[in-house]
């Protein structure tokens, strides 16, 4: 019984608590799988910097409109997508190489936006948007979160196979057809947006990492891209699940905690993983032709003593 | 087949970052011949290929097609563009040639599965489909790719370097490969290091040192002179950087 007190009778006590709850479930069907594809696409960077250039469009709307989800919404979306092509052009038409045409664009965004929020905003103004707050989740944030997750998994599901394609060989498709460049601007587009979802809880510095974390953490466990994002979704829904009950019992800020909850279930992940993991490398020397199933992870006993 | 199928190139220009890497060439590209390109290092071999697919677009002049569709040019490029970390299956990679049958919904019925299957029995990989292409070699990986360009049923066919770094046996049965493209009639275009390889497999050879040097017979093309010719070009390139 102490188990149910401790984990379950929070969420129907409190209002927040649920709706920080669905909150979650939402920003992990939709982010993982965006993260899944940013990670094997490389582009974990280009995720870094487009979460930073929301920050001036939202204080940009805010600034407009005061504390309102729907201006800083649209602000964020715009300057995400903005900063997202100009990165493109850039790299494209000069001599730099976009990872550092990206560092350049998401530092001046950062700067630039919490300038904006500092100079027209109170500093509670400043740490909400930098940080979110998903335990002030209201039925509008709620709306809009769980509207975007919809129509991301839509959207992944009509272009799943050319980033499938575009992921192993990305000079397959612009060779094949014309116009193959669409499917980047979608998935940018998605990626923006799931971040756009991810700034109302967990602010515009870690609406990152329940995208990238689990993502990274899921390499560790699968081996197609399909297992890969469900594997994803699993780790990001229980790191906001776990996190929201850290931060209610011990009275932690919950953004962090849900982030460092995936946090832990990536560093888990790189040390006892199913895939080349630490402990595995030790377990089992490579072939490079064996296919067939690795040893029992979880079989501690049997890692120390080949470590030995 | 039908109508012989033909590229002609116009007065290419092409530019690789903003640089002129191929300049001023005019010929023809036949089909149910094999064509080696060859050249120095930076002689704009791989441009050439990646502007006939359309990755790169045209400075000057134009490229004409007869017997053939643009989207039936089939293009494999060079090792180091794939990314063979990702987890993706060689049954996958090789009906991503199915693309044009395919679109982002079609099926792989059963048909399109055992055609998958067939060729990967003809590059000599037979039951490879399940695995994942992590664990392949470079050679196996080559074969792989060209399952996938005999599923795509290319009419023209252009291969970036196919050979590099792959087992001697690997080559010598996609060189059988290429020969039963070129009795069906496809143009194969292949950019390629290995003179002696070129004189015996090859029918035809472009040698090109940023300009055409010489483009006809192989034997022809690639004599001492015009081979030295594209040396003395290519060591100008160093002067002048």
């Amino acid at each position: 019984m102490i188990v149910y007190e401790q984990l379950v009778q929070p969420f129907f006590d409190y209002a927040f608590m649920r709706r920080a709850l669905v909150a979650c479930l939402a920003l992990a069907l939709g982010g993982a799988p965006i993260g899944v594809f940013l990670v094997l696409r490389r582009m974990s960077l280009m995720g870094d910097a487009i979460s930073h250039a929301i920050l001036p469009g939202a204080a940009i709307g805010f600034l407009v409109a005061g504390l309102s989800i729907w201006m800083m919404s649209i602000g964020g979306l715009v300057a995400g997508l903005s900063v997202a092509l100009l990165a493109g052009i850039i790299s494209r038409t000069t001599l730099l190489r976009e990872d550092a045409s990206l560092a350049g664009f998401y530092l001046i965004s950062l700067a630039f936006g919490v300038l904006i929020v500092s100079t027209r905003g109170s500093n509670i103004d400043l740490l909400h948007v930098l940080f979110g707050t998903i335990l002030s989740v209201d039925d509008s944030a709620l709306m809009l979160v769980a509207g975007i997750a919809s129509l991301t998994l839509i959207v992944l599901a009509v272009i799943y196979r050319a980033l499938v394609i575009d992921c192993f060989d990305p000079i397959f498709l612009p060779a094949t057809m014309r116009g193959a460049g669409v499917f980047h601007f979608i998935f940018l587009a998605l990626v923006v947006l799931n971040l756009v979802a991810g700034f109302q809880a967990l602010g515009t510095l870690m609406a990152l990492g329940l995208m990238m974390l689990p993502a990274a953490a899921a390499r560790f466990w699968a081996r197609e891209v399909w297992s890969l994002i469900a594997v994803a979704i699993v780790i990001a829904f229980g790191s906001g699940v776990t996190g929201l009950l850290v931060s209610y019992h011990f009275g932690l800020p919950s953004g962090p905690a849900i982030i460092l909850t995936a946090g832990t279930a990536y560093i888990v992940s790189v040390i006892a993983g199913r895939h080349s993991s630490l402990l595995g490398r030790y377990m089992h020397r490579p072939h490079f032709h064996d296919v067939g199933p690795l040893p029992d992870p979880n079989d501690h006993a049997h890692a120390r003593e080949s470590v030995k | 087949m039908t109508a012989p199928a033909e590229i002609r190139l116009h007065d290419l220009t092409v530019s690789y970052e903003r640089m002129p890497a191929v300049h001023h060439l005019s010929g023809t590209f036949q089909g149910g011949r094999l064509t080696a390109v060859m050249g120095p290092n930076g002689a704009g071999k791989s441009t050439l290929l990646k502007s006939l697919v359309g990755l790169l677009p045209l400075d000057e002049g134009r490229i004409g097609l007869s017997g053939l569709a643009r989207r039936e040019i089939a293009y494999l490029p060079q090792h180091a563009d794939l990314d063979t970390s990702f987890p993706i299956t060689v049954f996958d990679v090789v009906a991503m040639g199915l693309w044009h049958e395919l679109g982002l919904f079609g099926r792989i019925d059963t048909a399109r599965a055992r055609r998958v299957d067939e060729a990967l029995e003809t590059v000599g990989l037979p039951g490879f489909g399940e695995r994942p292409v992590t664990n392949l070699s470079v050679g196996q990986l080559q074969r792989v790719l060209f399952a996938r360009l005999l599923i795509q049923n290319a009419r023209a066919i252009l291969l970036d370097e196919p050979f590099a770094a792959v087992d001697e046996r690997t080559v010598r049965e996609l060189l059988a490969v290429m020969h039963r493209w070129r009795e069906e009639g496809r143009i194969v275009i292949a950019v390629l290091h290995d003179l002696a390889m070129a004189r015996t497999e090859f029918d035809d050879a472009l040698l090109l040192a940023r300009e055409p040097v010489a483009w006809g017979e192989v034997e022809e093309t690639l004599g001492t002179d015009n081979l030295a010719r594209a040396r003395y070009i290519s060591e100008g390139w160093g002067r002048a950087a």
